[in-house]
C-alpha cells in the first residue's frame, strides 16, 4: 500500500519557491491550496533539495529556516545540510 | 462592503481578564508579561495524584521548605514571557555569531599564543558540563516548581545554560581542536582539578528542594563561577595573550549579568516574606558557597597561579554583598 | 579518527557535539538515583545512545528562527488590535469560538509544558532530554500567544475574562484537564505516548490546520498568526512523538505490549477530547471550510493508515477504537452541539440553531446521518425557541469516570440508543461512556477512582463560591455553582439577544455608516 509523506507551510513569498522547488524535485506531487496554506502530497517520500530552493529563492538558504514557515509534516524524518527528507518505509 | 476600522472610538467593556483585575485592585490593562503568567498554574481539583510522587498533588508546594502567601511575588524583574526571552537571545546570539565569524575570518585563533590557548581550553571547556549540570537542575525547578512565575524563570535559564554549554563547545570548533574537548571531558571525569564540583553538582541533581537548587546553581555557583572565570580569568587572557576569548565568551558574561538581576530579586523577595524563609536562604547560601569556594580552588590555582586565593576572595565578597542586599545576612 | 577536521562538521556530528556529548554518566550519586523515573512503568531501555535525534535545532539557531517567528506574530497582533480587527470577523458569532478556545486550549499547553520540562528533566538520554525541554520552552510561547492574541478580544466581548479562575472549576473544561492530569501523572513513558506521540502527532493536527484554516477563513488574523506560528514549533514536536515510539520499541520487544496499550488508550482518550474542536469547525466558524468529517479523513483516517502500516513493522497494530472512531465522526460534532446548546446557563459562550443554510451545509457534509437524526431536532428544537419555549436543561448530567464528558454518546451500531457502561469495583459502581473508557478504567482502577468530577462534587457541596457556608442548613449546592464558575449572566445562553451580538453590530454600523 502506498502512503502519502506530507508537507504544509503557511503561505508566503518564500513558501512559493519552496513549494516550487518540490514540486520540480518531487514527481507525483500533488499541491492542495488552503486558505493561507499550502499541503503538498508526495507519495512515499517527499523530500527538499537545498540547491533547488536556493534556485528557485535566488539566495542561500539554510534547510533549518523551514522553521519559520512549517505547519505540518508526515512521515519519518532526516534532516541533512542538503537535503530535508519525509518518507514511509513500508 | 467598505470599512475604515480604524477610524472609530469604542470604549472596551473591560480592561483586563478578571485574574489579573483583581490582582491588581483595578481594571486596568495589564502587561503582556502579566497576562503571560499570572495565576495560570492549576492549583485545586487535581484528578489524579502522580504515580511517581504519590504523596503530593500535581503541583503541590510542599515541595520546598521555602513558603510564600503568593507565589507569584516571584516575579521577573526582566518581565520575561517567552517573546522578549528569545528576543532577547536572538540578539545575544547574532553579535555572538558575528564574533566567531570575525575570529574565523582573521585567523584569530590560529595566531593565538599556544600558551594562552592551552590553558584557555583548560580552564573553560569543562565548563561546558558544568552549564549541562545547571541545564538539568533548572529543568528540576521549571518541572516541579510553583507558579508560572518562577517556572517559566527557571525553563528559560535551563534553556540558557543548554546556550551556554554550546557557546563553550565552539571554542574548541573555533580553534580546530575537538581533541581538547574529549580531554577536557577526561578532566572533568578524572582529572583531580575538578571532582569537588562533579561531585557538588551530582548531589544537586538528586537535592528534592527545587529552591535549594535555584540558590545553589544560580545564586551560588554562578554568582562565583562567572566572576572568577568570565571576568578574572578573562581579563587576565586578555591582558597577556589578546582579546579572542573576551570575544568567544561575550555571550557568557551577558547573560549572567542579566540573570543575576533575576535570582537577586527573587531571593529578595523570598527572604522578604518570613524569618523562616530569610534564615532557611542563609543555611543554603553558606552551606552551598563553602562547597563551592572549596570545588574552585584547584581551579581557580591553574588560572591564576599565586593569586587564587585573592582572585577568590573578591568573589566571595562579591556574592556576599549580593546575598546582603537581597536582605540575608550571612 | 581524524578529530582535527572540526569546521567541515555535519549536521548531525555537530550537533551530537552540542547535546549528548554534554552529557556524562554520574558516578558521585547513582544514576537509577539521578533518574528515579525511568524504571517504574516496565518500559526497557538498553542503550539511550541510539535514540536518533530528531530535529538538529542548537541553541543559536532555535533563538535566532523563534525571535523571527515572535517578532513576526506580535507585530501582525499588534495592527491588528490597533485597527479594531475583531470588527473585520465574518460575524459576531465568530467570536464564541475563541471563548471555548480560551477556556479549553492554553490552559492544556500549560500542562504540556509543565509535563515536558518533567520528562525533560527525567529521561536518562540527553538526546531526548534536550527535545523535551525544547518542546517545553515551545509549549510556554503557545499558551502566551494564546492567551495575547485573544486579549484583545476579551476588551470587547463577554465570557472570556475568568478562563485562568474557570479552567479547574468548569464542567465541560474537565475532560481535558483530566487528559492532561491522567497524562502528566502517568510515567515520563507514558507522558511520551500520551502527548508526544497520540496527541502530537496523531491528533494535533485536527485541532490545529483545519480549525486555524478556518479562523483565516473568518477575517481572524490574529488567531491565525498565533495558530500557524504554533504549528510551526508543532512539526519538531511531532517528529519528536514518533522518534520515541520507534526508539522504545526498537530497544526491547517486551515494550511492545506496554506501547500498544497506551496508544489504544491515548488515541482514544484524545478522540473524545476534540469533539469539541469538531463542534467548532462545524457549527461554530460563520464560513466553513471544510467538515470535521472530512477533516478525520485526511488527518486521522489517511495520515493514521500511512504511520500504523509504517509501524506494524515493530508489531504496532492500528489504535482498537480506529473502527469506532470512523463511525463516530458521522455523530460526534452533532451531539455536542446539541448538548451544549441544551444546557444554556452553564457556558461563557452563546449557542445558536443553525440557520437554513447552515443545516443545508450539514446536510450535505453530513449525507449519511444529519437528515436522519439531527435536522429533525435541530427543527424541533428551533419551533420551540419560536414559540417561547427555549429548551433548557437543568439537570445535573451523568458524566465518564475516565474521560469526564457528559454520557451523550451513542451505542456504536446504533445512534437512536445512548451508550452506557458500568463497572463495581469494590463495591462501588463507576460510569463510563463507552467500551474504550471503561476499558481504560478496568486496567488502573485505583487511578481512575480519583476522578473529579464536578458534577458529583457539586451535589457533595464542594463547589461553592469563597465565603459561603456549607454546613448552614439553608445550604443548596446547585444554587451557588454559577458563583463558584465566576460564569457571567451576559456571557450565557444564546447569541441571539445578547450583549455580544448588540455591540458588534452596533460598532459594525459605526465604521460603515456616517
Amino acid at each position: 500500500m502506498t502512503s502519502n509523506a506530507f508537507i504544509a507551510f503557511q503561505t508566503n513569498d518564500v513558501t512559493r519557491s519552496i513549494v516550487e522547488a518540490i514540486v520540480e524535485d518531487n514527481p507525483g506531487a500533488i499541491v492542495v491550496e488552503q486558505p493561507a496554506m499550502v499541503k503538498i502530497d508526495v507519495p512515499d517520500r517527499l523530500v527538499i533539495r537545498r540547491t533547488s530552493v536556493e534556485e528557485k529563492l535566488g539566495r542561500d538558504f539554510d534547510l533549518q529556516e523551514l522553521q519559520l514557515h512549517l505547519i505540518t509534516i508526515s512521515g519519518h524524518l532526516d534532516e541533512t545540510d542538503d537535503e530535508f527528507t519525509l518518507s514511509w518505509n513500508s | 462592503m467598505s470599512m475604515d476600522l480604524r477610524t472609530i472610538s469604542i470604549t472596551p467593556l473591560r480592561q483586563t481578564f478578571g485574574h489579573l483585575a483583581r490582582r491588581m485592585g483595578a481594571d486596568k490593562p495589564a502587561t503582556r508579561y502579566m497576562e503571560a503568567t499570572m495565576d495560570l498554574q492549576p492549583v485545586e481539583n487535581y484528578h489524579y495524584r502522580p504515580t511517581w510522587e504519590p504523596q503530593y498533588e500535581i503541583f503541590d508546594a510542599r515541595r520546598t521548605r521555602i513558603v510564600m502567601h503568593d507565589w507569584y511575588a516571584l516575579k521577573d524583574p526582566r518581565q520575561y514571557y517567552y517573546g522578549p526571552w528569545t528576543l532577547a537571545r536572538g540578539r545575544m546570539g547574532e553579535t555572538a555569531g558575528g564574533d566567531f565569524d570575525l575570529v574565523d575570518e582573521l585567523g584569530l585563533a590560529a595566531a593565538y599564543p599556544a600558551e594562552g590557548r592551552d590553558l584557555a581550553l583548560r580552564v573553560l571547556l569543562p565548563l561546558r558540563h558544568v552549564a549541562w549540570a545547571s541545564n538539568i537542575n533548572n529543568a528540576y525547578v521549571s518541572a516541579y516548581g510553583y507558579g508560572i512565575a518562577i517556572t517559566q524563570a527557571a525553563c528559560y535559564a535551563s534553556m540558557d545554560q543548554l546556550g551556554v554549554a554550546q557557546y563553550v563547545t565552539r571554542l574548541a570548533i573555533a580553534f580546530d581542536d575537538l581533541e581538547s574537548l574529549a580531554s577536557a571531558k577526561s578532566a572533568w571525569l578524572e582529572g583531580r582539578e575538578w571532582q569537588e564540583l562533579r561531585h557538588f553538582v551530582e548531589d544537586l541533581m538528586v537535592e528534592h528542594d527545587w529552591f535549594a537548587l535555584l540558590v545553589a546553581q544560580d545564586f551560588v555557583i554562578d554568582g562565583l563561577l562567572y566572576p572568577l572565570l568570565y571576568e578574572r580569568f578573562n581579563d587576565k587572557l586578555n591582558a597577556a595573550y589578546g582579546p579572542v576569548f573576551s570575544m568567544l565568551t561575550r555571550f557568557q558574561r551577558e547573560w549572567a549579568g542579566e540573570t543575576a538581576k533575576w535570582i537577586d530579586s527573587v531571593l529578595k523577595v523570598a527572604a522578604g516574606e518570613s524569618p523562616e524563609n530569610k534564615a532557611q536562604l542563609a543555611v543554603w547560601i553558606n552551606d552551598f558557597r563553602e562547597r563551592t569556594v572549596k570545588a574552585l580552588t584547584p581551579i581557580a590555582t591553574i588560572a591564576f597561579g599565586d593569586k587564587a586565593t585573592a582572585m577568590l576572595d573578591e568573589v566571595i565578597l562579591q556574592l556576599n554583598t549580593r546575598a546582603a542586599k537581597a536582605g540575608i545576612p550571612l | 579518527m581524524d578529530m582535527k577536521t572540526s569546521k567541515k562538521l555535519g549536521l548531525k556530528e555537530r550537533y551530537t557535539m552540542m547535546t549528548r556529548d554534554l552529557a556524562w554518566d554520574t558516578t558521585y550519586q547513582p544514576m537509577d538515583k539521578v533518574f528515579p523515573q525511568v524504571g517504574y512503568e516496565g518500559i526497557k531501555i538498553h542503550d539511550w545512545d541510539k535514540w536518533e535525534d530528531p530535529f538538529r535545532l542548537t541553541m543559536d539557531a532555535y533563538w535566532k528562527y523563534q525571535a523571527e517567528k515572535e517578532r513576526k506574530l506580535y507585530a501582525i497582533l499588534d495592527a491588528f488590535n490597533q485597527n479594531n480587527g475583531h470588527l473585520s470577523v465574518t460575524d459576531g458569532r465568530y467570536i464564541n469560538v475563541l471563548k471555548l478556545f480560551l477556556g479549553s486550549t492554553p490552559p492544556l499547553e500549560l500542562m504540556a509544558a509543565r509535563g515536558f520540562s518533567m520528562v525533560g528533566r527525567q529521561m536518562v538520554g540527553a538526546g531526548p532530554r534536550v527535545a523535551c525541554q525544547m518542546q517545553a520552552v515551545d509549549e510556554y510561547r503557545h499558551f502566551q500567544t494564546q492567551i495575547h492574541s485573544i486579549s484583545n478580544y476579551n476588551k470587547f466581548y463577554n465570557g472570556m475574562d475568568e478562563f485562568a479562575h474557570q479552567q479547574s472549576r468548569m464542567w465541560y473544561l474537565s475532560d481535558g484537564k483530566s487528559f492532561f492530569d491522567d497524562a502528566i501523572t502517568a510515567g515520563p513513558f507514558e507522558f511520551m505516548v500520551a502527548i508526544g506521540f497520540a496527541f502530537e502527532y496523531v491528533l494535533t493536527n485536527i485541532l490545529f490546520v483545519p480549525f486555524i484554516s478556518g479562523a483565516a477563513y473568518n477575517g481572524d488574523m490574529a488567531a491565525m498568526t498565533v495558530g500557524f506560528s504554533a504549528q510551526s514549533d508543532e512539526a519538531r514536536h511531532m517528529t519528536l512523538g514518533l522518534e520515541c515510539i520507534k526508539f522504545m520499541l526498537e530497544q526491547d520487544p517486551d515494550n511492545l505490549a506496554i506501547v500498544q496499550r497506551w496508544i489504544d488508550k491515548w488515541t482514544w482518550r484524545g478522540t473524545r477530547k476534540l469533539a469539541s474542536v469538531g463542534m467548532m469547525m462545524d457549527y461554530m466558524l460563520p464560513k466553513r471550510i471544510m467538515s470535521f468529517k472530512e477533516a478525520w479523513e485526511i488527518y486521522f483516517e489517511q495520515n493514521g493508515a500511512a504511520l500504523f502500516t509504517d509501524l506494524a513493522r515493530y508489531g504496532v497494530t492500528i489504535p482498537k477504537c480506529f473502527a469506532q472512531t470512523v463511525e463516530e465522526k458521522e455523530h460526534v460534532t452533532h451531539q455536542s452541539w446539541l448538548g451544549f446548546y441544551m444546557k444554556p446557563e452553564s457556558t461563557p459562550f452563546h449557542t445558536w440553531i443553525p440557520g437554513p443554510d447552515e443545516l443545508d451545509w450539514l446536510s450535505e457534509k453530513y449525507p449519511n446521518t444529519f437528515d436522519k437524526y439531527y435536522r429533525p431536532m435541530y427543527e424541533y428544537l428551533d419551533a420551540q425557541e419560536k414559540a417561547g419555549n427555549r429548551f433548557n436543561n437543568k439537570t445535573q448530567p451523568m458524566n465518564c469516570q475516565v474521560c469526564v464528558n457528559t454520557i451523550k454518546y451513542n451505542e456504536p451500531g446504533d445512534p437512536m440508543e445512548m451508550c452506557f457502561r458500568e463497572t463495581v469495583y469494590q463495591g462501588e459502581k463507576f460510569h463510563f461512556c463507552s467500551g474504550h473508557c471503561q476499558e481504560i478504567f478496568e486496567d488502573e482502577p485505583e487511578k481512575y477512582i480519583q476522578t473529579y468530577i464536578s458534577s458529583h462534587q457539586a451535589l457533595q457541596g464542594n463547589c461553592a463560591p469563597e465565603g459561603v457556608d456549607t454546613h448552614a442548613p439553608d445550604f443548596n449546592p446547585g444554587s451557588h455553582i454559577a458563583d463558584y464558575w465566576r460564569l457571567d449572566p451576559r456571557a450565557t445562553g444564546d447569541f441571539n439577544g445578547s450583549e455580544d451580538q448588540k455591540n458588534f453590530a452596533a460598532w459594525r454600523d459605526l465604521a460603515t455608516k456616517n
